[in-house]
C-alpha cells in the first residue's frame, strides 16, 4: 500500500510539472461531464414530472372505466359497481379558467382511492378532514400556485362563477392541476352527482365480469398504459437532447484522450525507470487506473457540477419547448435524484477508462527495455491511414444499410450517428490525399517539407480535427433544418392563421353574446366560427377541427396536395382535410377513406386533401364545422375568427375588450398569434442551438489542446529548421499557416457533410420524430458564417501554441539537440 | 554473492536467430567491482538486463545471494530490484517531475529502506549539496549521473549493475564519475558489474571480464 | 419509487385514525383519539330505553358504533373454522347529518374467515351520504361494498332474525344464514356497557344465541359449515378513559346454553378494569362485577412482530366458572389499518365450549 501510494506521487509529480496538460486532461472531463449529465437532468427532470402527471390520481398508469359517449355519467355507477364488489374510485375532471388561466381540475375521492394510484397525491394525514368535510381544501403544486398569482388560502372562482375551496400548496404535485374532493368538484363544476371516470385497483373483492350496462352507461374499460401520453409525445424532443448530449460527451472525451496520449507519451521513460527500480508491472499498471479514475471522479464531480448549472440555465428553455410544443408541465426548479450524481460520475470515470484504454492497454503491454529502432512513421502513418478508410468505408455502408432498411426515430438516429462517424473517421485520409497532392504541386524545398510535415502532423491532430468535424457538421446540420423549419413555418402561418382576429369566449353563453353583438358591427367583414373536438383512432389522440366554408380558408389552408373538388366535398359534409401527421401515421392519403366513432352515430369520411400542421404532437382533422356539430352536437362553440379590414383591427379589439372583458388570452389580433407561435417555435430549438454552441466550444478546446499537445512534440522536427537559418517568427507563421490550412479543409469537408446531416434530420429523424417533412432548403450565408467561426475557433485554438514557438528561447531550441539521442 | 552460471540467451528476428550469449558464468564476490568490456553487440547490456531481471534468459540461471533470479516472476523481480540491486543506465534515467532529492529517495522509499543518514552521507559524496531542490533539467550531465549513481545506493544494494555509466559524459568527468562508483561501492560493500568499452575505466576496476562473440574470454 | 408515491389508501387510512375511527370494537382506544372529547355527539346515559327495529339502525348522532358478528362454525367432517363480519362507523364531526359526499360519516368494513391452518381478511372503506356504505332500517340492511347483513323477510325484533349475511375478500368469501329463536339481550346494566371507573361507557346489546348455517370459501375451497354465532351491537361517543391502552375481549358459549361475555380494558399505569354479563340458560343478563373476574394469560404468541397473549385461563367464581382458552389459529392476526388479533377459541375446564376472542393494542 505504501509503495503505491509512492509510485502514485511519482506519477502525480508529472502533472505538477505540467499544470496546463493537467487542466487540459480536466477540461475534457469537465466539459464532456458537464453537457452529457446537463442533458440527463433535464430529460430526467422531464420524466419524473411526466410520471407525476400520469401517475397523479391514476392519470394513465390505472386501469379505468369510461363513458365513451358523453364526457361525464351517473355516480350512481360508482355505488353500483363497488356493491358488486368492484375496487373503482370515482374521478372528475375538467378543464376550468382560473385567474384568466386554464388549469385541469380533478376531484377525487381519497378513501376509496386505490392503493397503487398513489403518487404525488400526498395529502397530510391530518388533512383528510379538512380536504374532503367542507369547505374542504384545493391541493395545488407551489409551481401553479406561483403562475397563478395566489397565495396559499386564496379561494379563486373558476370560470368567473363558483368558488373554490382554501388554496394549498402540495409540492409533490404535478404543475396545472387542482385538486379538489369529489363533492366539491361536483359543485364547483356543477355536475351533481356525475363522474368523468372510475379508477379500478387491482384487489377486488369476489367481483365477477363487468356488466354491459351500469347504472344505465354503457361503460368502456381503459387498460394501464406503461408509458405515459406525454412521455410518448415527448420521446424525440429527449432523444434529440440526449444525442447531442451524447455528442458533446465524446467531444469531450477526445480531448481527454489527446490529453492522456501526450501525458502517458512523456512519461514513458519515467515508468520504465520505475520498473527498472523494482515497482512490478501489475503495481504499476493498478497505480495508473488509480490515477486515471482519481482524477476522473474529480473531473467528473466539478462536471457533474457544471451540469448542473447548465441545466438549470437550459430548463426554461426546455420547459417553454415542452409546453409550447406537447402541453407538458415541467416545474421550474431542478430537483435531482441520486441516480443523476452516480450516473454522472459512473459516464466520467467511464469514459475517462474508453479514452485512455489505448494508452492503458500500451502500458501493460509495456517492454521494459527500450526499443531501440527508429520509428518508422511514414509506414505506420500507412497502415493507419488504411484501416481509417475501411472502417469509414464500413460505417458508410452501415449507413446507407440503416437509412434503407431502418423504420424507426432510432434508426434515423442511428443513420446520423454511423455517418458522422464515417465521415470522421474518414477525415485523416481525405487529409492526407489533400495534402499529398498540395505537396506534389510543391515547389522548392521548404513548401515540399511544410507539405510533408503537415502529412506527419496528421495522427496527432486528427482526433481533434475529427471533433471539430463532427462539431462543425452537426451545427451546419442543426443550422440548415431550422432555417428550414422557420422560413417553411412563418409561410405556414400565414396560411393558417388567415383570419385577422381570434376570439375564444368563457363559455356558449358569453359566445352566443358576442356573435349578437358582432352581427350588429359593420367594420367586421365575416365572422368564422370554428369549433374543435378530439376523438381516439388508433388508440391514438386526434384533433378534428370544424372550418367555416369561406374563401379565407380556401386561399390560404396549407395544402400539401388535394383533390380538385376538395373543398366543395368538405363543404358537402361527407369528406376531410388531414395533416400530414395523421396521413403518415395512418398510412392515408387523397382518396382514402376514414371512420369515426362519433356520438351522433358513425361518421365516415372521405380524404380529400393533406395538409402541413408543423409541430402539433397530434394528428389533426379538417372537416366543414356544420358536419362537425352534427355528428359531435356537445362540441363547445366558443372559438372564432374574424375577418377584419387592417384600419379596423384596434378599434374593434378595443371595443370587444371593453364589451366583454375579454383578455388576452381570449382576444388575438393575428399579429400577436403569429409572434406568439413564432416566440413558442425559437424557444423549442434554443436549446439544440445551446448545445450545438456548447458543442463548437468544446471541439475549440480540443483542438487548441491538441496543438498544445503536439507543440511540444514538435520542436525536434522545427529546431533543425531553425538551426539552418529560418526565424522562430517565421517557423510561427508556417506553423500557424499549416494549421490553418488543415483546419479550413476541415471546415470545408464539414459543409456538405453538414448538409447531408441536415437532409438526414429533416428527411428521416423529423418525420419519425413528429410526422411532418420540411422542404429541405440550403443557406448559403450560414454556412459561410459557420465557416467563419470555425476559421476562428482554429485560429484561436492555434494562437496560444505558435505564441509560445514565435516567443521560444533559442536555447531550449539548442536543447533539442543536446537532448537528441 | 552474484552468480552466473551457463547463461544464454538469443533473439529472433524474421530472418535469423541471433545467439547473444552462449553459456556465459560469472561470479562477483561482496566488495568486489568487476569490470565488463566488449565489443558493440558482444552482448554485454544483455548480460545485464538478464542479470537485473529486466529480461529473460533463455538457458542457464542467476543467483544473487541465495535467490535464484532466473524463474522468478514479475512481481518477485521487481522485489529484486527494488531493495538488492542498484541501476546505474547510460542515459540518466531520471524522474524529470521529480526533484532531486526525491530521485534519490525514492527508490529507497519504494523499497522501505530509506535511511536519511545514509542519504546525506550520498549527496555529500556525491557532490550534490545545493542541487537536491533543482529538478534534473537543471543539472548536467555529470550531475544527473550522479543523481543517478546516488538513486541506485541509496537502497544499499548487494550488487550495483552500471550499464556505460560515463557514454554520455567527456572523459574528465567520466573518470570522476566512475572514481566515485568504485569508491562509493567500496565504502558500502557491494559488487558492482560496471559495463564499458573503455579499457581506461575498465583498469580503474578490481577485476575485468571481456565478453565476445557471447562468450566470455 | 418515492416515499410519497405511497400516500395511498395506508395514508388516508392513517388519516382516518387521526380522526379516530377505530379499527374493532375495542380500537376505541386512547391512541386512537376515542379517549379525547365528545363534544357535540351525543352523550352515553344510564337508563335508555332500547326499541326495535329502530336500533337495529345508525345512531349518526353518536360518534362510533358497529355492527359484528362473529361465529364458531364447523363442517361435516368437523373441522372448525371461524368466521367475522364487522361493519364501523364513525362520524368525523358532530351535527345534523349532510348531503351527499359532504356527509361527515366514514364507514369501514371487516371480515375474516379462520382455520386451524389459514386466518384470512379483508377490509374496505367507504364514506357516506353516496350509498356506497349504510344501514337500512326496513328492510333492515347493512352494507359496505358488496359485503352486506341484511334481513330475510319476515324479521322479527325480538330476535333479530333470520339474517343473511355476505362478504368476500381476494381469497376467501362466505355466505351464512343466520337464525335465532332467543330475544336479544342487554349487555352492562341494561344496555348500558361502562368501560370505566370514570365513566366511559357505552350502548351495547347483543344476539349469543343466533345459529349460522352456511358456506366458506377458502382458497376456491368450498366447506358447508355451520355453528353458533353472536352479534353484538353497540354506539357510543366516548367508551373509553384516556389511559386505557387496549383490551381484552372474550365472547363464550358454553355447552349447556349458558353466554358470557366478559372484557378486560387495559390501563397504562398496569392495572385493568374488568366488565362482563353472565347470560343464564334463562335469559337473563347479568353484569359482572370488577372485582369477579380473573383473567390470566398462560402463553404468548409472536405474530407480526407482536407478543400477543393466545392462551388464557378465565375464572368467574361466582359462577362456577374456571376454563382454560386455547385459540383454534394462534395466527388469527387482523393485519388490517389498525391491526389487531380476533379468532375463535376452544375452552375446557369446569366447563367446555367455543367463543370468540379479540385483543387490541398489542
Amino acid at each position: 500500500m505504501k509503495r503505491a501510494v509512492w509510485v502514485l506521487a511519482v506519477l502525480l509529480s508529472h502533472w505538477r510539472r505540467h499544470p496546463m496538460q493537467l487542466a487540459t486532461l480536466l477540461v475534457g472531463l469537465i466539459a464532456a461531464t458537464a453537457l452529457w449529465s446537463g442533458v440527463q437532468a433535464l430529460n430526467q427532470q422531464a420524466r419524473v414530472s411526466y410520471d407525476r402527471a400520469a401517475a397523479l390520481f391514476g392519470g394513465a398508469r390505472t386501469a379505468m372505466l369510461i363513458d365513451p359517449a358523453h364526457a361525464t355519467f351517473s355516480q350512481a355507477a360508482f355505488v353500483a359497481l363497488r356493491r358488486a364488489g368492484w375496487p373503482v374510485s370515482p374521478v372528475l375532471e375538467d378543464r376550468v379558467q382560473v385567474n384568466g388561466r386554464s388549469v385541469r381540475l380533478l376531484g377525487i375521492e381519497p378513501v376509496t382511492m386505490p392503493a397503487e394510484t398513489a403518487s404525488s397525491s400526498a395529502i397530510d394525514r391530518n388533512d383528510l378532514h379538512a380536504f374532503v368535510a367542507p369547505p374542504g381544501r384545493t391541493l395545488v403544486a407551489p409551481e401553479a400556485l406561483r403562475d397563478l398569482g395566489l397565495v396559499a388560502g386564496a379561494t379563486p372562482r373558476i370560470n368567473d362563477s363558483a368558488e373554490l375551496p382554501p388554496l394549498q400548496s402540495q409540492p409533490q404535485l404535478a404543475p396545472g392541476v387542482l385538486i379538489v374532493d369529489i363533492g366539491v368538484a361536483q359543485r364547483v363544476l356543477g355536475k351533481p352527482e356525475q363522474i368523468s371516470r372510475l379508477l379500478v385497483g387491482k384487489t377486488a373483492h369476489g367481483a365477477g365480469d363487468l356488466p354491459d350496462k351500469v347504472a344505465g352507461a354503457t361503460l368502456q374499460w381503459v387498460a394501464p398504459d406503461s408509458e405515459t401520453d406525454l412521455a410518448r409525445l415527448t420521446d424525440s424532443f429527449h432523444l434529440n437532447l440526449t444525442a447531442f448530449g451524447l455528442l458533446s460527451f465524446l467531444v469531450g472525451l477526445f480531448i481527454v484522450n489527446s490529453a492522456i496520449g501526450l501525458a502517458f507519451e512523456q512519461r514513458l521513460p519515467t515508468l520504465r525507470t520505475l520498473r527498472a527500480c523494482g515497482v512490478s508491472a501489475r503495481l504499476l499498471n493498478v497505480v495508473v487506473v488509480v490515477e486515471l479514475v482519481s482524477l476522473a471522479l474529480l473531473g467528473g464531480l466539478i462536471g457533474l457540477i457544471g451540469g448542473y448549472v447548465i441545466a438549470a440555465a437550459l430548463l426554461p428553455d426546455v420547459a417553454a419547448s415542452l409546453r409550447g410544443l406537447y402541453g407538458a408541465q415541467l416545474p421550474g426548479t431542478l430537483s435531482l435524484q441520486p441516480q443523476w450524481w452516480l450516473a454522472g460520475i459512473a459516464m466520467s470515470v467511464l469514459g475517462a477508462l474508453a479514452a485512455a484504454a489505448a494508452s492503458l492497454v500500451r502500458l501493460a503491454r509495456l517492454p521494459l527495455l527500450a526499443a531501440a529502432q527508429p520509428y518508422a512513421w511514414q509506414q505506420a502513418q500507412r497502415r493507419w491511414l488504411l484501416r481509417q478508410g475501411v472502417l469509414a468505408a464500413a460505417m458508410l455502408i452501415a449507413a446507407v444499410g440503416i437509412l434503407i432498411f431502418g423504420d424507426s426515430l432510432l434508426a434515423g438516429f442511428a443513420v446520423l450517428a454511423a455517418l458522422l462517424l464515417s465521415a470522421a473517421l474518414a477525415l485523416p485520409v481525405l487529409l492526407d490525399g489533400v495534402l499529398r497532392l498540395g505537396g506534389k504541386g510543391a515547389r522548392g524545398a521548404l513548401p515540399a517539407w511544410f507539405w510533408a510535415d503537415s502529412r506527419q502532423q496528421l495522427p496527432g491532430l486528427s482526433l481533434a480535427l475529427m471533433a471539430l468535424l463532427l462539431a462543425l457538421a452537426v451545427n451546419v446540420g442543426v443550422g440548415t433544418m431550422v432555417q428550414s423549419f422557420s422560413a417553411t413555418f412563418v409561410r405556414w402561418l400565414d396560411g393558417r392563421l388567415a383570419a385577422d382576429i381570434y376570439v375564444s369566449a368563457a363559455n356558449e353563453t358569453q359566445a352566443a353574446e358576442i356573435r349578437r353583438w358582432l352581427a350588429t358591427r359593420t367594420d367586421i367583414s365575416a365572422v368564422l366560427p370554428g369549433a374543435r373536438t378530439e376523438v381516439q383512432i388508433d388508440g391514438a389522440p386526434v384533433e378534428i377541427m370544424g372550418v367555416a366554408d369561406h374563401a379565407t380558408y380556401r386561399e390560404n389552408w396549407p395544402l400539401l396536395r388535394s383533390a380538385a373538388d376538395g373543398w366543395d366535398r368538405v363543404h358537402r359534409g361527407a369528406a376531410a382535410f388531414i395533416s400530414e401527421q395523421l396521413s403518415r401515421r395512418l398510412h392515408l392519403d387523397v382518396g382514402s377513406r376514414l371512420r369515426i366513432d362519433a356520438p351522433g352515430g358513425d361518421w365516415s369520411l372521405d380524404v380529400v386533401g393533406v395538409y402541413a400542421d408543423y409541430g402539433n404532437p397530434k394528428g389533426q382533422l379538417a372537416v366543414n364545422i356544420d358536419a362537425l356539430l352534427r355528428h359531435f352536437p356537445d362540441t363547445p362553440q366558443t372559438r372564432f375568427g374574424m375577418r377584419v379590414a387592417p384600419e379596423h383591427i384596434a378599434n374593434v379589439i378595443a371595443a370587444m375588450r371593453a364589451a366583454f372583458h375579454l383578455d388576452a388570452r381570449q382576444l388575438a389580433d393575428q399579429a400577436t398569434v403569429k409572434a406568439e407561435s413564432k416566440r413558442i417555435f425559437n424557444r423549442t430549438f434554443a436549446v439544440t442551438a445551446a448545445l450545438n454552441t456548447f458543442t463548437l466550444g468544446v471541439a475549440g478546446i480540443a483542438l487548441l489542446t491538441s496543438l498544445l499537445t503536439l507543440s511540444g512534440s514538435r520542436l525536434p522536427q522545427l529546431a533543425p529548421l531553425w538551426a539552418i537559418g529560418i526565424t522562430r517568427e517565421r517557423l510561427a507563421v508556417i506553423e500557424l499557416l499549416k494549421t490553418m490550412a488543415v483546419a479550413l479543409v476541415t471546415a470545408l469537408l464539414a459543409l456538405p457533410l453538414g448538409l447531408l446531416v441536415a437532409w438526414c434530420l429533416i428527411a428521416v429523424v423529423n418525420v419519425k420524430a413528429f410526422g411532418w417533412r420540411l422542404p429541405f432548403q440550403v443557406f448559403p450565408m450560414q454556412l459561410l458564417e459557420l465557416l467563419g467561426v470555425a476559421m476562428v475557433a482554429a485560429l484561436l485554438a492555434t494562437l496560444l501554441p505558435i505564441l509560445k514557438l514565435a516567443r521560444m528561447q533559442p536555447t531550449t531550441l539548442i536543447k533539442i539537440f543536446a537532448d537528441e539521442r | 554473492m552474484l552468480k552466473v552460471v551457463s547463461l544464454s540467451k538469443s533473439y529472433r528476428s524474421a530472418q535469423e536467430t541471433v545467439d547473444v550469449l552462449r553459456g556465459v558464468s560469472l561470479a562477483v564476490a561482496r566488495g568486489e567491482s568487476v569490470a565488463l568490456t566488449g565489443e558493440s553487440g558482444s552482448g554485454k547490456s544483455t548480460l545485464l538486463h538478464l542479470i537485473a531481471g529486466l529480461d529473460e534468459a533463455d538457458d542457464g540461471e542467476v543467483w544473487l545471494e541465495d535467490v535464484r533470479v532466473t524463474g522468478l516472476p514479475d512481481a518477485g523481480r521487481a522485489a529484486l530490484r527494488r531493495a538488492r540491486l542498484g541501476l546505474i543506465f547510460q542515459q540518466f534515467n531520471l524522474v524529470p517531475s521529480l526533484s532531486v532529492a526525491d530521485n534519490l529517495a525514492f527508490q529507497a522509499r519504494l523499497a522501505g529502506r530509506h535511511d536519511a543518514a545514509w542519504l546525506r552521507e550520498l549527496i555529500a559524496r556525491l557532490g550534490l549539496d545545493g542541487l537536491t531542490k533543482r529538478y534534473p533539467e537543471q543539472l548536467s550531465g555529470g550531475q544527473q549521473q550522479r543523481v543517478a549513481i546516488g538513486r541506485a545506493l541509496a537502497v544499499k544494494p548487494a550488487l550495483l549493475l552500471a550499464d556505460e555509466p560515463t557514454g554520455n559524459l567527456d572523459e574528465a568527468t567520466a573518470d570522476e564519475v566512475v572514481r566515485l562508483i568504485r569508491d562509493l561501492v567500496a565504502r558500502s560493500g557491494c559488487g558492482l558489474l560496471m559495463v564499458t568499452h573503455s579499457a581506461r575505466l575498465a583498469a580503474m576496476l578490481d577485476r575485468r571480464l571481456h565478453l565476445s562473440g557471447g562468450l566470455l574470454a | 419509487m418515492n416515499a410519497d408515491r405511497h400516500l395511498s389508501r395506508r395514508t388516508f387510512v392513517a388519516s382516518l385514525a387521526g380522526l379516530g375511527f377505530a379499527a374493532a370494537r375495542a380500537q376505541a382506544q386512547g391512541f386512537a383519539g376515542l379517549g379525547g372529547e365528545a363534544a357535540g355527539f351525543a352523550p352515553v346515559a344510564p337508563g335508555r330505553k332500547f326499541v326495535f327495529p329502530d336500533d337495529f339502525g345508525a345512531h349518526p348522532e353518536f360518534r362510533i358504533e358497529w355492527w359484528y358478528v362473529t361465529a364458531n362454525l364447523h363442517d361435516t367432517n368437523g373441522a372448525v373454522y371461524g368466521a367475522q363480519w364487522t361493519l364501523f362507523r364513525q362520524a368525523m364531526a358532530p351535527g345534523p347529518q349532510r348531503e351527499g359526499w359532504a356527509n361527515q360519516q366514514v364507514w369501514m368494513g371487516h371480515a375474516a374467515v379462520t382455520s386451524a391452518t389459514a386466518h384470512r381478511f379483508s377490509e374496505t372503506f367507504a364514506r357516506g351520504g353516496v350509498g356506497q356504505a349504510g344501514v337500512t332500517i326496513a328492510p333492515f340492511e347493512a352494507w359496505i361494498d358488496a359485503w352486506r347483513m341484511s334481513a330475510l323477510p319476515p324479521l322479527s325484533d325480538e330476535t333479530f332474525a333470520p339474517l343473511q349475511l355476505t362478504a368476500a375478500g381476494t381469497d376467501f368469501d362466505y355466505a351464512l344464514r343466520l337464525d335465532a329463536k332467543r330475544p336479544l339481550v342487554l349487555q352492562g346494566d341494561h344496555g348500558y356497557s361502562r368501560k370505566s371507573e370514570r365513566g366511559q361507557a357505552s350502548y351495547y346489546y347483543s344476539q349469543p344465541y343466533f345459529t349460522a348455517t352456511g358456506t366458506i370459501v377458502i382458497d376456491g375451497q368450498s366447506n358447508a359449515v355451520s355453528g353458533p354465532a353472536w352479534l353484538d351491537r353497540e354506539w357510543s361517543s366516548q367508551p373509553l378513559a384516556a389511559d386505557q391502552t387496549g383490551w381484552d375481549w372474550f365472547s363464550l358459549h358454553l355447552d349447556g346454553g349458558d353466554k358470557v361475555m366478559l372484557f378486560r380494558l387495559r390501563q397504562k399505569d398496569g392495572g385493568h378494569y374488568f366488565a362482563g354479563n353472565w347470560i343464564g340458560g334463562d335469559g337473563r343478563s347479568v353484569p359482572l362485577l370488577s372485582d369477579s373476574i380473573d383473567m390470566t394469560p398462560l402463553a404468548f404468541t409472536d405474530v407480526a412482530h407482536r407478543r400477543v397473549p393466545t392462551q388464557w385461563r378465565i375464572a368467574v367464581p361466582s359462577h362456577g366458572l374456571a376454563v382454560d382458552c386455547a385459540p383454534l389459529n394462534v395466527r388469527s392476526w387482523m393485519g388490517t389499518s389498525f391491526p389487531y388479533w380476533e379468532g375463535p377459541i376452544a375452552f375446557h375446564g369446569s366447563h367446555n365450549g367455543v367463543g370468540y376472542l379479540e385483543m387490541t393494542g398489542y
